[in-house]
């Protein structure tokens, strides 16, 4: 996950609280969703952002999983969502985000 | 109005493992770590091993990158595959360190004594040997060792431990002119030179005959009080002895080149010049980028080459393909980045406005980064991702059924191939591959797509693009 990023996400964590935030990522493909997942649950594996060593624990899902589908409205979805639907494996990146989810601590 | 086509190209790349750590990545990672720089320097590749490389072969015109066999291209022992093929070259490192000295206008890169001597011999063999200053190799004959120790200077190194030469700094306290920013730019002219005299002497081009040169490439040349000056398209136009040309750089990030074919279209349509070459020499900073993910799944640094290209625009000679300037696609400022909404501006953008379909395009080339370099790094399949993305639109507008799709990924796009110098891997490397398939009939209609990271200068979140059709000369609509 790029540094920006985990600033912002430390930043509204400080802010807010843990407990009070949920990360929702874009990420193209499933390794990389893994990796920004870990990142915000247990802490930058590459130790070069602001969340090395921060386990926050948080609650992360990806825009494709069917959990956050549910909430959003169809002509949402399909105006910002739909194409990228079809291109992206989102079994497989859902259940690389469901697995690092449940390592929350 | 003359229209404009594109009549010669050209793709060469430089393998310089002994540069790789010069790279900005593995420049910032080696020195913290002695084992991971033994990994790194265990880890290069011969040079053997890199014109054998499928994707390298690839980009300079010797095979399509469809007929690529199924990965890994890692691995296979080398089968007679030549350093000269398709529309270039793959410059082995000695001779790359003796045309950096030929081209250095201010001396700064030294050759050890015995390697000046060993490689001025070996590009006096070069079929462009006559265009290439020997002379100056000879001249850069020093020790290396002395100049290496000389405050600022940079060793430079054949594979992993062999010190062939040193690159003085071009100021002593210019941030824009270190020997490491000195040699970024040295090595992008050097390898657009050898991209540029290609082009001209392969063609039967008269360098006399060029009236512009367009560079394109990632390098901002300057000093410290205009970083990004410019301009290495008029230095490169002097090395390859184009003496009636002008030039200057098109800025862009990644995808700078389609803008400058654009640019140099419209120049000759509106008769300001006739014969106009863009070119683009390699990225040293990017050599290395990936390596870490290349150790740790036991792959060769694979970002080993330099890669540079060059083409010539001009009136239409009645056989090259044309460069339809009613097609080209921009991405404003109002479309949003998300890679959806930059492909409708750019592909589909212009082909509403043709009144043509996505079928009607048979080539797409998009961003083709080689995904054996940037998946271990976590980086995904680029080129993969693009297809399915215009596939999934051309489903959404009816031109295919969403049986279709895999089909117009496979038949319309194909997979990466480029070494990851964003500019290059931006369509840039498809035009020869291009050019041939328009002359021989294989495609009617090839589409270049490129698209440019904006937000890495932190001055805007934007990013950009720029689109264009190649078309076949004997197509009707002109």
């Amino acid at each position: 996950m790029d540094l920006n990023s985990q600033e912002v996400i430390k930043r509204l964590a400080d802010e807010h609280g843990a407990d009070n935030l949920v990360v929702i990522l874009g990420a193209p493909d499933d390794e990389s969703a893994e990796i920004a997942a870990e990142t915000v649950v247990l802490g930058d594996p590459t130790y070069a952002g602001a969340l090395a060593e921060a386990q926050l624990g948080l609650s992360v899902y990806h825009v494709l999983e069917q959990d956050f589908r549910t909430l959003v409205d169809d002509d949402v979805w399909e105006e910002q969502i739909g194409v990228m639907a079809d291109v992206l494996d989102a079994e497989l990146i859902s259940s690389a985000v469901k697995g690092m989810r449940e390592q929350q601590p | 109005m003359p229209v404009p086509v594109m009549s010669a190209t050209s793709a060469v790349l430089a393998h310089v493992p002994g540069l790789c750590r010069h790279g900005s990545k593995p420049s910032r990672e080696l020195p913290k770590n002695p084992e991971v720089q033994a990994a790194f320097l265990g880890s290069l590749r011969t040079f053997e091993q890199g014109v054998a490389y499928g994707p390298h072969q690839a980009f300079i015109g010797a095979v399509h990158p469809r007929d690529l066999p199924q990965r890994p291209w890692v691995g296979p022992a080398p089968n007679g595959e030549g350093r000269f093929a398709g529309v270039g070259e793959i410059m082995p490192e000695e001779e790359f360190l003796g045309l950096l000295a030929a081209v250095d206008d201010f001396d700064l890169v030294r050759l050890g004594a015995a390697e000046a001597g060993a490689i001025g011999e070996r590009l006096a063999r070069h079929p462009l040997a006559e265009h290439l200053d020997l002379e100056k190799v000879a001249a850069a004959a020093d020790n290396a060792e002395a100049v290496a120790a000389e405050p600022g200077a940079l060793t430079l190194h054949l594979g992993a431990d062999h010190v062939a030469a040193a690159v003085r700094r071009a100021h002593e306290s210019d941030a824009a002119l270190t020997a490491d920013v000195f040699l970024e730019n040295l090595a992008g002219k050097a390898s657009a030179t050898l991209a540029l005299l290609r082009v001209l002497h392969d063609n039967g081009i008269d360098p006399g005959s060029i009236d512009y040169v367009i560079g394109s490439g990632e390098e901002a040349i300057g000093d410290r009080y205009q970083r990004g000056g410019g301009n290495l398209g008029k230095s490169v136009a002097a090395a390859a002895g184009c003496v009636n040309a002008s030039g200057c750089d098109v800025k862009n990030f990644c995808a700078a080149p389609i803008p400058a074919l654009v640019i140099a279209s419209s120049l000759v349509a509106a008769g300001v010049f006739t014969r106009v070459a863009v070119i683009a020499g390699g990225s040293l900073p990017k050599l290395g980028m990936k390596f870490q993910g290349h150790l740790k799944h036991d792959l060769p640094v694979l970002e080993d080459v330099l890669g540079a290209s060059a083409l010539i625009v001009e009136a239409d000679d009645g056989r090259s393909p044309r460069v339809r300037l009613d097609s080209v696609g921009k991405h404003p400022v109002a479309a949003g980045s998300s890679n959806p909404k930059i492909m409708e501006a750019l592909v589909f953008a212009p082909l509403d406005r043709l009144g043509m379909a996505s079928t009607d395009v048979d080539d797409y080339a998009t961003e083709l980064h080689n995904p054996e370099i940037t998946e271990p790094q976590g980086s995904g399949n680029v080129p993969e991702r693009n297809y399915k993305t215009i596939a999934a639109l051309a489903m959404r507008r009816g031109d295919i059924g969403r049986e279709d799709m895999s089909a117009f990924v496979e038949q319309r796009g194909m997979p990466g191939f480029a070494p990851t110098q964003g500019h290059i891997a931006s369509a840039l490397c498809y035009v020869p591959h291009a050019r041939e398939r328009l002359m021989e009939g294989g495609a009617r209609r090839v589409q270049l797509i490129a698209k440019g990271s904006l937000f890495l200068g932190r001055m805007s979140e934007q990013s950009d693009g720029m689109s264009v059709l190649l078309e076949s000369n004997d197509q009707a609509e002109g």
